[in-house]
């Protein structure tokens, strides 16, 4: 493997436990464990999973000036959250053309944000460049946090015991500190798989300890608990319709655009919201889809999407076999006028059209507790 | 990692085997487990012609597409439509249930041409 790849604590934990160890943003994180891809979602969607995403990148704002400040720089109306709450938002261009998505906390001392590894240097400059005047301070802490993920429907039944705090009657995004299995934590009822669960941030010298303590106390009652790579991040992030950096989100696209004008509060100023309005006013000329193979295949990123007749009118930006929902979808860019549910599309895989249709978003949601 | 030694190999790791005047052909356990999980696989038509490391199909896992090299020179007399409802048998059963294509083979001495089980698996 590249020598210049990072390697989080939990690194020998997952080599030594059957993890296909991959580069991915800079990092050499595990792709799948011995169960592979397909199991690990299932074993998301029926029960819980752990997920080392100790790569991702956490920045803190303080000051007078930081609830000003993050409401100017992310498109969510991040300065009416009380402490205890979180938000997604996205950081913009002023041509309103994405620079990361990230999550945004309240905590009773500073503001918490957490954003994607690839982007980690770029964001942070990008935020320091607009700070100057603003009366903030802002840190990246990403080395000194460790960040898991308990995600799947039993995941507040694993955490139960090992903390004396109540987290099930955390409103989802909300957040605490709590202590788990010993370690003090910062806790938010927040993940990317679409299931119930929480995201971990604690001290970096604690990661193995916390992941053998959530393992050990699964198996010990009976509660199928697993670790999970970057394949199933993928797919099950993918059926609930959340955005992934480099994918449905990047320079050359604005949040319009991937169908996530929900995240952006276009009655309040923040950088890129002149040029959003502006593209509201005067139409869009692609749009985010999600759509099924209704023939063999799986389509795949860059596969070129046309119109029944051929005619070329968009390409795919995720697609993948779908496990929960056991079929081929995918996500594409398309011409607006081809984005309404129910259209045909063909989908161009290794130069054979197959047949596709617009379907709504998202895929997948998980059943009400 | 399970190699039969009944059967004869690419490289790319595509099995043949002779049965009952024909051929089967599949991917090796070395191959599916670098796949990972097999979601589909592009079975061609019965009837189609291939000259020997000809791409006769494609397996699509979790992670990529891989193009299928066929063995032998020959006639694809069968295909394993068992796939298109469970593709994870050529995981499961890569060298059984699993298997893709049968081949009438057209070319004498291919056969011996090929990787034996003990070459394969030093290559593997």
């Amino acid at each position: 493997m590249d020598e210049d790849l990072k390697r989080t604590r939990l690194y020998d934990w997952h080599a030594t436990h059957g993890g296909r160890m991959v580069p991915f943003a800079g990092w050499e994180l595990p792709v799948r464990y011995d169960p592979g891809v397909l199991e690990e979602h299932r074993l998301v969607r029926r029960s819980v999973g752990l997920f080392d995403i100790d790569h991702m990148g956490q920045f803190t704002v303080t000051g007078p000036g930081a609830a000003s400040f993050l409401q100017t720089m992310v498109t969510s109306d991040v300065a009416s959250l009380e402490v205890g709450q979180s938000r997604y938002g996205l950081l913009c261009r002023p041509t309103g053309r994405i620079v990361d998505d990230v999550f945004v906390y309240r905590r009773p001392a500073d503001w918490f944000v957490v954003v994607n590894a690839s982007n980690r240097a770029k964001d942070f400059s990008w935020l320091t460049d607009h700070a100057a005047g603003c009366q903030v301070v802002l840190s990246d802490v990403s080395d000194a946090t460790y960040m898991v993920a308990v995600q799947g429907p039993r995941a507040l039944e694993l955490l139960k015991p090992l903390t004396d705090v109540p987290l099930d009657t955390l409103p989802r995004f909300g957040a605490l500190t709590a202590r788990i299995a010993g370690v003090e934590a910062f806790v938010g009822r927040t993940g990317y798989t679409g299931e119930d669960g929480v995201e971990l941030f604690f001290s970096a010298d604690q990661a193995v300890h916390l992941w053998e303590t959530l393992l050990a106390s699964g198996q010990e009652r009976g509660i199928e608990v697993g670790p999970i790579g970057l394949g199933a991040r993928d797919s099950l992030r993918f059926e609930p319709g959340y955005s992934l950096y480099g994918h449905e989100i990047d320079e050359e696209t604005t949040p319009l655009e991937a169908g996530l004008g929900w995240a952006c509060a276009l009655d309040k100023d923040f950088v890129g919201r002149d040029a959003l309005l502006a593209q509201k006013a005067a139409g869009l000329t692609k749009k985010l889809v999600g759509f099924e193979l209704t023939e063999g295949g799986i389509p795949r990123e860059g596969c070129v999407v046309t119109a029944p007749d051929g005619t070329p009118v968009g390409r795919v930006v995720a697609g993948l076999y779908a496990p929960t929902l056991d079929k081929a979808c995918g996500h594409a860019f398309v011409s607006p006028e081809f984005s309404a549910p129910g259209t045909p599309l063909a989908i161009v895989i290794r130069d054979k059209p197959k047949t596709a249709v617009v379907v709504r978003r998202p895929l997948y949601k998980r059943s009400p507790l | 990692m399970n190699i039969d030694k009944q059967a004869r190999y690419l490289p790319s790791h595509e099995w043949v085997r002779p049965e009952g005047g024909l051929y089967v052909c599949g991917i090796s356990d070395h191959a599916q487990e670098a796949l990972g999980d097999v979601v589909y696989v592009d079975l061609p038509e019965v009837g189609t012609i291939f000259a020997k490391g000809a791409v006769f199909g494609v397996v699509e896992s979790v992670k990529a597409a891989s193009d299928l090299y066929l063995p032998l020179s020959g006639e694809i007399v069968e295909v394993n439509a068992l796939l298109n409802q469970g593709p994870e048998q050529v995981n499961k059963d890569p060298y059984g249930k699993g298997w893709i294509v049968k081949i009438r083979a057209s070319k004498a001495g291919e056969w011996e041409s090929l990787l034996d089980p003990a070459a394969y698996g030093e290559l593997s």
